[in-house]
């Protein structure tokens, strides 16, 4: 050992373990392009050709186009669930059935790695179609303000989702309860959290349960980088501690996660 | 080298190790046998940390094994039972993937690679996806992939299961050049002839106990060296000596007896051994033999 750690001086193990995450990431994820891409612009176009076409422009809310309103909250969601999709169904796939989690388990790389690298993998590409999406809003004509803030916060609800599928895949038992998480957790988020609808409409006692949500501080912040330009501090600090959260639920089951 | 102390592993109240105690010396090719559910993956699982010991310890180089000893980790190289390599990625990819977690640099995974392809005997398939692979390539670069980093310490876990009889003879040419370095190796099987074919000194396993610990010479010696197979209506008998005249004798005597068909007088092996070990209840001194000293056992043929 301490010859082999005369040899590599420069390696050290927290690299190599998120390096090589997502290394290999990247690898499936580039043999898999054109599909991947193909299937995270499906919803988008949906979406837009439902708000865009379907309801047309013509109609206002809250001063703006329906359309300029509902895009932030569309991307709010797509974002969560490839982030969240991206990272728990291939890891509980990994550690339940391939195996391949194992290969990481037993490297001799920190669990700190594993979980940063895992995160990062899903939150990078939670911002690809994150990406794709807002590509294909230009392409349909739609006029947001999106600077460096909006991508910022979106990679944060990235991170936050991502973590958030990393901890499921790693404590729960079997695959089908992914889809419990699916249908109890994300899609009644992609909802209720002011996606398509302004939360000053709602009941005061409903809506403060609905600022407990994560989704509701991205939908609102990137609704207010976009159309106001004003800097939407609580949705940032709401997010970083969501994604912290995560991380440390996440590093926990690392270290707890058996077979 | 490996000590384990008192390992137990319960799932649900199942005990399935039960205070395993076992010291493996350095440089010693370690047999660990056992029928199937006899508990040897759950054991080398745990020596990976990958499942968690219900109670007792792992010593590996005088060092606790825990999930985050990285120094220890790095000097162990596991072939699991199950085949975890990545599907998706090539052969070489999946060995430079383990390559770039041990922390290995680019030029030197690459000659590994190279190398290694070479060892298992696989050099022009290293760019197709392991997917399209056999089981026995797949086990193959399994046993590539943990050589990779080169490790001190080897587990193997049931390294031939599912391969053919010339397939798995490779194998055992393959493994068996692995301890020439002096590495440390643990083996488990259920194949007796593998383990006395590989192994300076073989633990038995049944039910998650230790049930016998020696060199397989120690083993059958002890069981008796020689062995006299009697077909009694379907029923196989096995009666041990301690000496192959005892043994033709007992044969002479069934002979007159006229009992003497299909009699066979041979060495014994590590079969009989674990069959003797194993099947304690159907284990009994035969009446007109014992002033022979041989002991006698009952079984159809087992299938391990
Ligand atoms: N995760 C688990 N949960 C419950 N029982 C298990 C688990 N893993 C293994 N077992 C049980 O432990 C016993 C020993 O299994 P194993 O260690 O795989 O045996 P071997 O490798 O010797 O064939 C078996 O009865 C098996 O069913
Ligand atoms: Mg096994």
């Amino acid at each position: 050992m301490e010859q082999q750690a005369a040899k590599n001086p420069s390696i050290s193990p927290l690299w190599a373990g998120i390096s090589t995450i997502l290394w290999q990431e990247y690898l499936i994820f580039s043999r898999r392009f054109w599909k991947n891409t193909a299937s995270t612009m499906v919803t988008p176009i949906l979406y837009l050709f439902a708000f865009g076409f379907g309801l047309g422009r013509g109609i206002r809310f809250e001063g703006v186009s329906y359309l300029e309103f509902v895009i932030p909250g569309i991307v709010a969601l797509s974002t969560m669930t490839s982030s969240f999709n991206a990272v728990a169904t291939p890891l509980n796939i990994s550690r339940l059935y391939d195996k391949t989690f194992e290969e990481y388990l037993t490297a001799p790389i920190p669990m700190i790695s594993l979980t940063i690298g895992r995160i990062l993998a899903g939150a990078f590409r939670g911002m690809f179609s994150g990406l794709v999406m807002l590509a294909l809003t230009m392409v349909f004509g739609v006029h947001l303000h999106i600077g460096g803030l909006f991508l910022l916060l979106l990679f944060l609800n990235c991170l936050v989702f991502s973590g958030f599928g990393f901890w499921a895949a790693l404590t729960i038992q079997s695959h089908s309860e992914i889809n419990k998480f699916n249908a109890f957790v994300i899609s009644p988020m992609s909802f209720l959290c002011g996606t398509f609808f302004s939360l000053q409409n709602i009941p005061q006692f409903l809506s403060a349960f609905l600022y407990i949500l994560p989704l509701t501080h991205t939908t609102n912040g990137l609704r207010t980088l976009s159309l106001t330009q004003t800097f939407p501090l609580d949705s940032f600090i709401a997010l970083t501690l969501y994604a912290l959260l995560f991380f440390g639920l996440g590093l926990r089951a690392c270290y707890q996660v058996e077979e | 080298m490996i000590v384990l102390e008192s390992l137990t592993k319960r799932f649900d109240n199942r005990t399935v190790v039960d205070n395993l105690s076992l010291h493996i010396r350095p440089g010693e090719f370690f047999g660990l046998l056992g029928p199937n559910g006899a508990g040897k993956t759950t054991t080398i699982r745990m020596l990976m940390t990958l499942a968690r010991a219900t109670s007792g310890r792992i010593i590996i180089g005088g060092q606790d094994m825990t999930r985050n000893a990285m120094a220890l980790k790095s000097k162990i190289g596991l072939v699991p039972q199950h085949i975890n390599l990545d599907g998706e990625l090539t052969a070489r990819e999946n060995l430079d993937m383990h390559g770039r977690l041990f922390g290995l640099r680019p030029e030197e995974r690459k000659s590994r690679i190279t190398e290694l392809l070479e060892f298992v005997e696989m050099p022009d398939r290293a760019n197709e996806p392991v997917r399209k692979f056999s089981g026995g390539m797949k086990r193959r670069i399994l046993i590539a992939r943990a050589l990779m980093h080169r490790p001190q310490i080897l587990l193997l876990d049931e390294p031939t299961i599912g391969l053919d009889p010339m397939t798995r003879r490779r194998m055992w040419d393959l493994v068996r050049k692995l301890n020439t370095g002096g590495q440390t190796i643990l083996l488990t099987t259920h194949y007796l002839e593998e383990a006395e074919a590989l192994c300076n000194r073989v633990a038995l396993m049944n039910k998650g106990k230790l049930v016998e610990l020696g060199t397989p010479e120690e083993l059958k010696t002890k069981v008796g060296p020689f062995v006299v197979e009697t077909d009694d209506g379907g029923l196989r008998r096995s009666h041990f000596f301690p000496t192959r005249e005892a043994g033709s004798l007992f044969i002479q005597d069934l002979q007159q007896d006229g009992k003497g068909s299909s009699v066979s007088l041979r060495a014994s092996n590590l079969e009989d051994v674990f069959i003797h070990l194993t099947s304690g209840d159907s284990l009994s001194m035969e009446e007109g033999t014992s002033k022979r000293d041989s002991k006698t056992i009952n079984h159809r043929a087992k299938d391990f």
